[in-house]
């Protein structure tokens, strides 16, 4: 059988395939606004475009898979050790089964940046050279730029608890869907929404702006308790009272913690942790409230609550469970 | 806590503005419930098609399609909306090309037993999926997968792939490219023998 980068379809889709790929590999080294506004109009031009970029970074995504199942001790240090392991001669095979043992938690690039990343369910705490915390939630991907003049991190994808010491000389920013986010002395949280950015600040203060250079008079500076909901258009500050802050950030302690939260919230919220997901059914039982806390693991716990105390029914799908009246 | 009520309020006003499908929930959408039909969805193409490269444009079609329906409505269940919109765009294709291979008739009323069967598991153990990407980079030719574990597992730029291989710039881009388009094609569009192993 040939090989399968062999034979590629080189059809009017097939050509779109190869841009799509040819955009997907610029991603992952230098990017810039202004390739990010060249990318953005390719994606806008056809929905052919997207869903052929969609497909092949979904693919791609699967593959990272492989790094984030390396668990060791937290590195300490910002500068990223090569880890010797990754001898290229040995291929793939060799790779893979030293990646399913476990073998470092980090990754580095030639150019110096480190890449972070966690599976589904995992936690991970980073500490960087400067004393600075950054503590990964599950399914989380973030890249940081090792950078003589600016401490710079890329949230790739999931949400992350940035607690920063700040350094008026090196300011510390987070770039996370389009937008910047300088911290000015703080502690504050990054999550990337299913379409928008939400920045919680705990502590200090921060400010957040669209990443393109054009867009700086939109900048936001927030207050404790403050929280940015970011959307490619527009910027939305809310205030939350410290209660529900603080239940907000129990995943750095593994928890989840739900007060009045409809069941659609609460499903999501685990199954943003586990495997088994959970499927609300029926519409109208999405909309009732729960309250408790539970580890972010124990989904037949809250299965249990759902059936005895909340009398609704629940069967199994495959891996997951499917809520219904 | 006087403010509980505004905040609260607000934060209803932001859910609500989220309730259509945007771009990224139709994405979402599209990488949770429609690529893992994708293995059946080319085995049904490639049956009614002459050649493969046609199953790859009509891969595109049902997919744009399926999109710009979902962008308004999310199809539930899932499976018979992607067949029925690949079985029409092959009926407007038949039509089109006025070819009808003398099985068509039959082939599209088997469909609904491709329609009917239950999709395939979604969840997979993370065990199970490292086999299965172990068993994607095997079937990439030897230089290929090079490039491809170098750029994915290791995070190396295209540059230092270069240098590391002692190949070019460009040749490494080019391996990358087809790598990641190989990967897609091998883990969504060719049947899992794990799947059917278990």
């Amino acid at each position: 059988m040939s090989h399968a980068d062999e034979n590629l379809s080189a059809s009017a889709a097939g050509q779109i395939e190869a841009q799509a790929a040819a955009w997907l590999r610029r991603r992952q080294g230098e990017w810039n606004d202004a390739r990010q506004t060249e990318f953005d109009a390719w994606l806008a031009q056809t929905s052919a475009h997207q869903v052929a970029f969609w497909r092949l970074e979904a693919a791609w995504e699967r593959g990272s898979r492989l790094e984030a199942l390396r668990n060791t001790p937290m590195p300490s240090r910002a500068e990223p050790q090569r880890p010797g392991w990754l001898r290229f001669t040995k291929m793939a095979a060799a790779v893979i089964a030293v990646a399913a043992i476990g073998a470092t938690a980090y990754l580095a690039t030639r150019t110096g940046d480190a890449v972070y990343a966690t599976a589904l369910g995992e936690r991970k705490v980073v500490t960087l050279g400067d004393g600075s915390r950054i503590e990964l939630n599950t399914d989380t991907s973030l890249r940081i730029a090792a950078n003589a003049t600016e401490r710079k991190v890329i949230l790739e994808r999931g949400e992350a608890f940035f607690q920063i010491v700040h350094d008026g000389t090196h300011p510390f920013t987070v770039i996370a869907r389009g937008h910047r986010i300088t911290d000015l002395g703080t502690k504050f949280t990054v999550r990337e929404g299913r379409d928008s950015l939400q920045v919680t600040l705990v502590e200090g203060s921060a400010e957040i702006a669209p990443a393109a250079a054009a867009d700086r008079d939109h900048s936001i500076v927030l207050k404790p308790g403050e929280v940015a909901v970011a959307t490619a258009a527009s910027i939305a500050v809310l205030k939350k009272p410290a209660a529900e802050l603080n239940d907000e950030m129990a995943w750095r302690r593994g928890m989840l913690i739900f007060d009045r939260t409809t069941l659609a919230d609460a499903a999501a919220e685990f199954n943003r942790y586990n495997d088994t997901k959970l499927v609300i059914a029926d519409r109208s039982i999405a909309k009732q409230t729960i309250g408790g806390k539970f580890s972010t693991a124990d989904v037949s716990g809250f299965v249990e609550i759902m059936q005895q105390l909340m009398g609704l029914r629940v069967e199994r799908r495959g891996r997951d469970f499917v809520i219904s009246h | 806590m006087a403010e509980t009520p505004d905040s609260q309020r607000e934060n209803e006003a932001v859910r609500a503005a989220r309730a259509g499908m945007n771009t990224a929930e139709v994405k979402a959408w599209f990488v949770r419930e429609v690529l893992p039909l994708e293995a059946a969805l080319m085995q049904y193409l490639h049956h009614n098609l002459a050649s493969g490269s046609d199953a790859a444009d009509l891969r595109q079609d049902v997919y744009v399609r399926v999109c710009e329906v979902a962008r308004k409505q999310p199809p539930d269940p899932v499976r018979p909306f992607v067949f029925t919109i690949a079985r029409n765009l092959l009926i407007d294709r038949m039509r089109r090309e006025q070819v009808v291979p003398i099985d068509a008739v039959s082939d599209l009323e088997a469909l609904n037993i491709a329609i009917d069967m239950p999709g395939p598991e979604r969840a997979v153990v993370a065990r199970d999926e490292l086999r299965r990407l172990q068993i994607a980079l095997d079937r990439l030719s030897p230089r290929c997968r090079e490039v491809v574990v170098l750029a994915r597992i290791e995070g190396l730029t295209g540059r230092a792939i270069a240098a590391r291989l002692g190949i070019s710039e460009p040749a490494v881009s080019q391996q990358l490219d087809n790598g990641m388009r190989a990967l897609a094609e091998v883990l969504y569009g060719e049947p899992s023998d794990l799947r059917r192993g278990n």
